[in-house]
């Protein structure tokens, strides 16, 4: 099976501090995983690292064969937990300047997108809720036609629903067997149907990791209860 | 839209919803199901776990697929039978399991059914 996202021994290292410890990974392509951990264990860095945008400080982290970087960026459609767009732009203004910087952007689905996602183009940025920025920033992002999508906890410190909205719009813009997601998220239950395959991190170390239906067979429990035992 | 048990898989469940849509007649033997897409959307679930039932439906004979067409309720009549038999087991294995967490013993919990179905009529 061709993988879309692999980690050898990837290890990241802030100062004394250690956040990825020699991860090993292969993620195939065409699934929607769910990345979960608490606070600390290392799922932005991880994300940062496929994205290209921090180097490792041993170890290597591949996009679909290659090493992660800039030139991979165009494969990787990447979204922070932190809002990043401009206060004084417009909706429509955010989605143009967001297309100059990504040639996959698909102008046309974006609209649809931020219409479905009940979003005006003429909003200021600056004026938009927490939830609304949430739910431009992921239309934004599924706009683009680029093979992996990494989403860092898209889900969080929004209301329910923007985070139906958003889990919705995953759903129905998905594009199986082509195009991998990660998302990072501490909401398991509301996302239990949207991903096929989880990864759980503690401490900068894969824990656990699987395909979902088959660890809730398995333990015969939840992903949620899974991961309440896991992180006691 | 059915609500998942996140405890079960789900791939599983939609297997069951289509099954029973089967029985109960929703879905007729030689019907067009729903593109993969579509069910996903109805019932916010992954795509992926959406195909996955389909393959194992496929698997079990209960639909099949023509290609570029989509996918089809079975023809034999056979599976129908035994569909509604394998739902009528699962019925009465729970009916015995439960009488039994109250005590009945299988021929105590016979006996009760019979009056029962006396009184009730048919």
């Amino acid at each position: 099976m061709e993988h879309a996202l692999r980690a050898h021994n990837l290890t990241k290292r802030y100062g004394h501090t250690l956040a990825l410890c020699g991860l090993n990974l292969e993620i195939p392509k065409g699934k929607i995983v769910a990345l979960l951990g608490p606070n600390g264990s290392g799922k932005s860095t991880l994300l940062k690292l496929f994205a290209g945008l921090i180097h490792p400080t041993a170890g290597e982290a591949l996009v679909l064969g290659e090493r992660a970087g800039v030139e991979t960026k165009s494969k990787v459609a990447y979204v922070p937990e932190f809002n990043h767009l401009y206060r004084w732009q417009t909706v429509d203004e955010a989605t143009r300047l967001a297309m100059k910087f990504f040639s996959d952007l698909d102008y046309e689905l974006a609209q649809k997108l931020i219409a479905e996602m009940q979003l005006e183009p003429g909003l200021k940025i600056g004026s938009l809720s927490k939830g609304m920025h949430a739910r431009l920033k992921l239309a934004l992002a599924l706009a683009r036609t680029a093979p992996v999508l990494l989403l860092d906890e898209p889900l969080s410190g929004i209301d329910p629903q923007s985070r139906r909205k958003i889990l919705t719009a995953l759903v129905d813009t998905y594009r199986p067997g082509e195009q991998t997601i990660i998302l990072s998220t501490h909401q398991v239950l509301e996302s239990e149907a949207t991903f096929d395959q989880v990864l759980f991190l503690q401490d900068g170390e894969l824990v656990l990791w699987g395909d979902a239906d088959e660890l809730r067979r398995e333990h015969n429990s939840s992903i949620e209860d899974l991961f309440a035992k896991i992180y006691q | 839209m059915p609500q998942f048990d996140p405890a079960i898989p789900i791939y599983r469940q939609i297997m069951d919803e289509i099954s029973g849509q089967i029985i109960s007649g929703k879905l007729k033997a030689g019907g067009q199901l729903p593109s993969v897409r579509e069910l996903a959307q109805t019932f916010q679930v992954n795509p992926n776990t959406i195909a996955r039932a389909y393959r194992e439906l496929e698997r079990e004979g209960i639909v099949f697929t023509r290609r570029g067409q989509g996918t089809f309720v079975s023809e034999e009549k056979e599976t129908f039978a035994n569909l509604k038999r394998e739902r009528a087991e699962t019925i009465i294995g729970g009916f015995f399991r439960d009488m039994s967490s109250l005590g009945f013993r299988k021929q105590e919990s016979l006996a009760l059914a019979r009056e029962f179905t006396k009184e009730e009529g048919d």
